[in-house]
């Protein structure tokens, strides 16, 4: 069931917290609890600021799934979308110095899976796992 | 907590320690304004001390590079002391080793500049 949030900053503290809630009583130790909690404040963020761009009537719907080996997180928003395809390689030499741009690669980095597509009518949803069996 | 600056002249080196978060929102920006203000008054020898951060994100990482761009351009040089491991994993994920001189020690750093 989603649970959902509004399309501000202070929702990404709250879906951090709610994830960490929920990851620390699966068993994950700090290190991988530190991987989740920025995977999901980079998520919320986009989600907020570039989905919703912060507009009061689109929400963010933050869905989190604990089983015996991983914890499965979705993050939705309202926004126009994206084609991912079409963004800037920030590890790319010519794009090293760019301020902008390496959210999705810390994700990437931090679970063990994410898929990332467009949803109907309008939005984008990501869906994150980390396996227990992988935590440090 | 956002993140808290302070400044310290060694030698003609200018030192800034800080202390918590690096995020989007206050954090970054007590940052960027530092940075820009250090580069304007024309310090142009500086080692940031990142011992004491806890966490940066994505918008941090902006800051770091975007702190680095404003002082090259201003003819100094911005580089980096005591990084934790956390932020050390952030700067070889995101390549920005390459890019960062990077200090464990600070008599070091500080000496590199001559």
């Amino acid at each position: 069931m989603a649970e959902q949030l509004e399309s501000t900053l202070d929702s990404v503290d709250e879906a951090e917290n709610k994830v960490l809630q929920a990851a620390e009583s699966a068993g994950f130790g700090e290190e991988d609890l530190h991987k989740i909690g920025m995977a999901v404040r980079e998520c919320m963020v986009n989600a907020v600021v570039h989905g919703n761009r912060y507009n009061g009537r689109k929400k963010v719907f933050l869905g989190i799934d604990a089983t015996a080996d991983r914890l499965t997180i979705i993050i939705r928003d309202e926004g126009e979308g994206f084609d991912v395809n079409s963004l800037p390689d920030p590890l790319a030499e010519e794009n090293l110095l760019r301020q902008s741009g390496r959210g999705l690669l810390l994700i990437q980095a931090f679970m063990d899976e994410f898929q990332i597509q467009r949803v109907e009518p309008k939005g984008t949803e990501v869906r994150m796992v980390k396996y227990l069996a992988k935590a440090s | 907590m956002s993140v808290k600056l302070t400044t310290r002249q060694v030698g003609d080196v200018t030192v800034i320690d800080a202390v918590g978060r690096i995020t989007l929102g206050e954090g970054a920006s007590t940052f960027r304004d530092e940075i820009r203000n250090l580069a304007a008054k024309g310090n142009q020898k500086l080692l940031l001390n990142l011992g004491e951060v806890t966490y940066i994100d994505s918008s941090g990482i902006g800051e770091l590079v975007s702190g680095y761009t404003t002082v090259t351009n201003h003819g100094g040089q911005l580089k980096l002391l005591g990084l934790t491991k956390r932020v050390k994993d952030l700067l070889q994920i995101t390549k920005l080793y390459t890019v960062f001189e990077v200090f464990d020690d600070e008599a070091q750093g500080v000496r590199s500049f001559s």
